[in-house]
């Protein structure tokens, strides 16, 4: 029963994020797309939360969304892993079901 | 042909569907669109949870009066959900205290979960509805 | 369309509901069946002063199997089933007699 949670809202302006964080247990999937992909940066207040998530959970972020808002790809923390609209398609499909955190 | 009083017995397999509300009330539409598709979707007889999550806990605070604002105050038609046959109503304990708020503040009898328990009950849903 | 009620206009949608459900009174009942030819008898009164309560206190017109249920509760098995609220309200008991309360129309009533 493996879950893809999405987050698409910035970690700076809702708890999203970290409400997501608080319940995604271990074996799930986290996606962040849109102003979601804050959270994945180096060098953010909630950096080590999402470190800290990486144990027993993948994360993922869309890259699209990281090069519309001026940021790197490479700044995105070790461990997350970039994928583009195709990955992200795959991702919904590969988990059992998806809880988007709005 | 069917007289419409004749109750449309459709049998079918039952699904696990958690509603998760996680937004105040008033200040966004969120709160009542849940509300209101809980309501239509009871008539498919579906294994219903609601889950108040975050602010969503102020949806069920006890006394709104929205005399003032122009808007409509949804909150007594939560206590119809058990007409409805949707009984089972969580709420996080942590956002609860976080808020400052206990059960009598609730306008519904609900179950008190921590957040540990919350994530496992939407890890058992088949479908989750995210307002 | 507006209908008139003792003297009064009250403003209606076009599936006749009642605009303002704050304006209701028993006669606009009487008004809104007279033009379905339905004469309004002490059982029809019944219902439709048992979902005025359920609306003053839930603040939502309930679906017809809910209705059911809640008339069976308060007035009696007897009452408490679709055909009998049917034979009162035969467009539908949600709907019409909803409409004859002032209500608006149920919450997921196509």
């Amino acid at each position: 029963m493996a879950q893809l949670h999405t987050v698409n809202k910035s970690p700076f302006e809702r708890n999203a994020f970290v409400s997501c964080l608080e319940h995604a247990k271990e074996g799930s999937g986290i996606l962040l797309f849109e102003d979601g992909v804050y959270a994945a940066m180096n060098g953010t207040a909630v950096a080590d939360k999402v470190k800290a998530a990486l144990s027993g959970r993948s994360l993922y972020v869309l890259g699209p969304d990281v090069k519309a808002r001026g940021l790197s790809e490479d700044n995105v923390i070790d461990g997350v892993k970039v994928v583009d609209y195709e990955g992200f398609v795959d991702l919904v499909t590969e988990y059992d079901k998806v809880q988007s955190w709005l | 042909m069917a007289e419409p009083w004749e109750d449309d017995e459709v049998e079918g397999p039952v699904f696990k569907f958690l509603y998760v509300n996680r937004k105040a009330p008033y200040g966004t539409i969120y709160a009542l669109e849940s509300l209101e598709v809980v309501l239509i979707a009871a008539a498919f007889e579906q294994d219903v949870s609601l889950a108040f999550v975050d602010d969503g806990v102020y949806q069920i605070k006890k006394g709104q009066d929205t005399a003032g604002i122009g808007m409509k105050n949804f909150s007594p038609t939560y206590r119809a959900l058990e007409g409805y046959d949707v009984e089972k109503l969580y709420v996080e304990k942590e956002a609860l205290e976080e808020r400052g708020l206990t059960t009598d503040d609730l306008i519904v009898p609900v179950e008190v979960v921590s957040r540990a328990e919350m994530a496992d009950l939407m890890d058992e849903q088949d479908v989750i509805l995210s307002f | 369309m507006p209908i008139e009620v003792n003297g009064k206009m009250l403003e209606t949608d076009e599936e006749g509901y009642l605009a303002d459900l704050n304006q209701w009174e028993p006669e606009a009942a009487t008004v809104m069946a007279a033009a379905e030819d339905q004469e309004l008898t002490d059982a029809h009164w019944e219902v439709i002063n048992f979902l005025r309560e359920y609306y003053e206190e839930y603040q939502i017109a309930p679906a017809v199997r809910v209705l059911t249920k809640a008339i069976g509760k308060k007035l009696g098995k007897d009452k408490g089933n679709s055909k009998y609220l049917y034979e009162l309200f035969p467009y539908g008991p949600a709907k019409q007699a909803c409409k004859y309360a002032g209500l608006p129309k149920p919450t997921g009533c196509v």
